[in-house]
């Protein structure tokens, strides 16, 4: 590689071979990806080094190895962490779920059906999409401390069902736009109702919408902090960011070690998703940008 | 497809055809419009209840709320403006509006510029795109979580990764995160650091700019710089807009890595006093309802005006083609 840059060295900047200059790119393109991801591996190394030495060592190789900020980590806080990762997993299974149901019917509506009004509601789902949650935030903690949902799961699930997370709707009526009308006009022909021309021709063809909404669901609900902070107050409902959130207040100094052990099985899942779903997550941020 | 051919033949099932059929025979075209208006009701209907009572509901309710003292437990009292009288006097207000617009207005260009900027390398036909794509693109996702903003607290520590590196040419720097001239300044790096969202979409827009225009341009003896200007740019408005649209909003918005890395307080010096932290406090730290209500209507309008402003300001320097 080295012999290779230099070759061509002498001649001038214009000459430059095409072979250079891409291998040129490619070590300032790794060179920067290193950069922006060395914060990330130096935390999973470090998770593996006795504390004193996170704070004294820079390098990614931890020298003296231990797994025992695992274990410290996985019991430092009132419930083991499972408990934590076990809330987590409830609250996203059912923000899923709700999303898939709830998203999946009005996205149906608004891309194939005509009704009254149409327009305006299409108009004010996509306003609902920019609605920041502060706004409503504070009347919504009332409504759920009334109906004494206040540390349950509930908050976080119902409004999914309900679907209020309006940019999924948006994602699967561009999807379903998409989908031959032969089809459902077929099945119309032949007889199908709406119900099932939903359940057997648009769901089954939408799988690629689907699952994008369910890895954006997983990834967003899981490190999701604000509204399960304010929802889940009381140690035995608390999900993984806000369990983490309550080991950093009360972590000394000392503790930095198993706190990045528990912050790293925290990006894990997120990680782990990423890896599985990137081609749905690349589509589908890249069809909500453009039409 | 073929998953839709296989099924086909189940189709073929009597039953509702025949309901189908003998309401469609009795109304003719306008029965089936209304059927339709029924069923699109029927599928919108879990839409409608959460409009109603998760998002236009409280909206209003806010409205009003903002118009009350109301700390949850009596009942609340109609004030008339005071809410917004104390606004007008409230130091802190004014410190987390002044910090969030230093947020936004710095942050947000840094981010698009660096998003523009790898998204047109990496439209250059590398090989490994799809590699070096999920490279950069992974801080986004991982980016507004707790753990990350635990990492920054750490590595912008003062005896953090930072300064250990610095350390090594002989630097000795501050506790970057504990200073208040500097707290914001890695809060802007962390969301700078989240530009493989917008780097993405731009990706997708690149790819749609006929690849003729810069062959013409080419011949035609353009250097680099004017294709960029010329041709690039142009055709990016509409993505390098809504790119803009949504990251302001986003920006507005930042919590989490405040409230994590200032471990909830907005120090130090309310020097990461985000908007929507300082509303966090007021409502959910003192139950101080009402004002957190005014806050959240004041909040609205903002990201409301700036959104139309943008809308506006689009009509002169968008290009939507011809």
């Amino acid at each position: 590689m080295a012999t290779e840059t230099k070759a061509p060295a002498p001649s001038t900047r214009r000459t430059r071979s095409p072979r250079t200059r891409r291998l040129l790119i490619h070590i300032g393109l790794i060179g920067f990806g290193l950069i922006m991801l060395y914060p990330l591996l130096w935390m999973v190394s470090s998770s593996f080094k006795p504390t004193a030495e996170i704070f004294r060592e820079p390098g990614l190789i931890p020298w003296s190895f231990t797994p025992s900020n695992y274990t410290e980590g996985w019991q430092a806080l009132q419930n083991p962490f499972h408990h934590y990762l076990l809330n987590s997993a409830i609250v996203v299974a059912g923000s899923i779920i709700g999303n898939l149901i709830g998203c999946s019917m009005a996205a149906y509506a608004f891309a194939r059906l005509e009704f009254r009004g149409k327009r305006l509601f299409f108009a004010i789902m996509l306003a609902t999409i920019m609605l920041p949650i502060h706004v409503v935030i504070v009347p919504q903690y009332i409504l759920f401390a009334q109906l004494d949902w206040i540390n349950t799961f509930y908050p976080l699930i119902v409004p999914k069902l309900l679907a209020t997370d309006a940019f999924f709707i948006f994602l699967m009526v561009q999807f379903i736009r998409g989908l031959p009308r032969d089809l459902d006009e077929a099945a119309r022909i032949d007889g199908c109702g709406h119900v099932r021309i939903f359940c057997q021709i648009i769901l089954p063809l939408s799988m690629p919408a689907l699952a994008t909404t369910a890895i954006f669901t997983f990834i967003w609900t899981w490190n999701d902090f604000f509204s399960q902070l304010i929802f889940l107050t009381s140690p035995d409902m608390y999900t993984v960011p806000v369990a983490l959130r309550t080991f950093v207040d009360s972590s000394s100094q000392t503790s930095w070690g198993p706190l990045f052990a528990m912050s790293v099985v925290a990006l894990g899942p997120v990680f782990g998703f990423f890896l599985a779903g990137q081609r749905y997550l690349v589509k589908g941020i890249a069809t909500t940008g453009i039409k | 497809m073929s998953a839709l051919l296989q099924r086909s033949p189940k189709k073929s099932d009597p039953a509702p055809t025949k309901a189908r059929t003998a309401k469609g025979a009795k109304g003719g075209g306008t029965g089936r419009r209304r059927q339709e208006n029924l069923a699109a009701y029927g599928f919108l209907a879990p839409w409608f209840l959460g409009l109603i009572i998760i998002t236009a509901g409280p909206l209003m309710a806010s409205l009003y709320f903002s118009f009350t003292d109301y700390n949850l437990i009596g009942d609340h009292q109609w004030v008339g403006l005071e809410n917004y009288e104390r606004m007008l006097t409230d130091d802190r207000l004014h410190s987390s509006l002044r910090v969030t617009f230093v947020y936004v207005f710095v942050s947000v260009p840094l981010q698009l510029a660096l998003a523009l900027a790898l998204a047109m390398v990496l439209d250059r036909g590398v090989r490994g795109l799809t590699l070096y794509r999920s490279v950069y693109y992974l801080p986004s996702l991982l980016g507004g979580s707790v753990a990350i903003a635990i990492l920054w607290r750490q590595v912008f520590g003062a005896e953090g990764l930072v300064n250990q590196l610095l350390g090594f040419f002989g630097v000795q720097g501050p506790g970057w995160v504990s200073h208040p001239d500097y707290a914001l300044g890695t809060l802007v790096v962390l969301n700078v650091w989240t530009f493989g969202a917008p780097m993405v979409i731009f990706l997708a827009g690149l790819r749609q700019i006929p690849r003729m225009y810069y062959e013409a341009a080419s011949v035609d003896g353009a250097s680099a710089v004017h294709r960029f200007w010329n041709i690039t740019v142009p055709m990016l408005t509409p993505i390098i807009f809504f790119n803009l649209v949504l990251q302001i909003i986003n920006a507005f918005q930042t919590f989490t890595q405040a409230f994590i890395v200032s471990g909830g307080t907005g120090g130090p010096s309310d020097s990461t006093l985000f908007y929507t932290l300082y509303l966090y406090q007021r409502g959910f730290g003192s139950f101080d309802m009402g004002y957190a209500s005014a806050m959240a209507w004041l909040l609205l309008m903002i990201i409301a005006g700036f959104t139309a402003v943008n809308f506006l300001a689009s009509k002169y320097w968008v290009f939507y083609g011809d």
